[in-house]
């Protein structure tokens, strides 16, 4: 079973997902991620999600668990790099990934980190839901 | 209707799971699929494996390749053996879950498709036949 790293870029950690991920892959991801973002005390994640050709309903909770375990361990989670026809997908499929903020590329998912973090994380907090 | 090419594969796994995306993505490029029709497509069939493996204790998927006049289509069979489904119409309600997902699999995957047809009984297992055309 193959891992998928996890790379840190100042205070924000950055997850590249390049392969079609099976779901026991998924669920290892959720706690590496969890324990990564303690360890290093980031703020922020990055999920990059360019090379995702499909996102289905069990990769759309993965996204959002990782937002919430993120959420309550004080850090930001953006989803970077949705292809635009995994956009019009999950949209028809119904998921909106409504916890879940997303950016188009690294960069802007970054700006995004930073915007929040000076905003503070207990704002976004409220808007969960 | 003609079909012109079929498999079956297993759908018993997570990895399976993983499989049924691959080449139902291979064969919906083959048949012409725009990039969004495969997305689709390739997605309702990892929604539906997923509960072919999940609640349904595995069971098979079989692949046509179908044309019809000049229409191309896919058209997708999953079948499993498992407890079956008692209340169709509740389970094909956005949000229900007997289990811990989203509750969006069938209906979600009856959205991304152009033919959706669910049979299934307690005790009998589940069919779920799903096409979509070009």
């Amino acid at each position: 079973m193959g891992e998928i790293p996890i790379m840190r870029i100042r205070d924000c950690l950055l997850v590249t997902i390049q392969v079609d991920m099976h779901d026991r892959m998924a669920m290892a991801l959720q706690e590496d991620l969890a324990e990564k973002i303690v360890a290093t005390r980031a703020r922020g994640v990055m999920i990059d999600i360019s090379a995702l050709e499909i996102v289905d309903s069990f990769i759309g909770r993965m996204l959002n668990n990782i937002a919430a375990i993120s959420r309550v361990l004080d850090a930001v989670t953006v989803v970077v790099g949705m292809q635009p026809a995994v956009a019009i997908t999950l949209v028809e499929l119904g998921l909106t990934l409504s916890g879940v903020r997303t950016a188009l590329d690294v960069d802007r998912g970054l700006a995004v980190v930073r915007r929040e973090i000076d905003r503070g994380v207990d704002d976004l907090a409220r808007r969960e839901d | 209707m003609l079909v012109e090419k079929t498999d079956t594969v297993p759908v018993r796994s997570s990895e399976d799971i993983v499989r049924v995306r691959q080449i139902v993505r291979k064969w919906a490029i083959e048949a012409g699929f725009s990039l969004v029709d495969q997305t689709k497509i390739v997605t309702a069939a990892s929604e539906i494996a997923r509960n072919t493996v999940d609640y349904g204790g595995g069971g098979t998927l079989l692949l046509e390749s179908v044309r019809e006049g000049v229409r191309r289509g896919l058209r997708l069979v999953f079948e499993d053996r498992g407890p079956g489904i008692a209340d169709l119409k509740l389970a094909m309600t956005d949000g229900y879950t007997s289990g811990t997902g989203l509750g969006l699999g069938l209906s979600g995957a009856k959205r991304l498709c152009n033919e959706f047809k669910v049979e299934s009984a307690p005790g009998q297992g589940t069919k779920v036949m799903l096409a979509r055309w070009r």
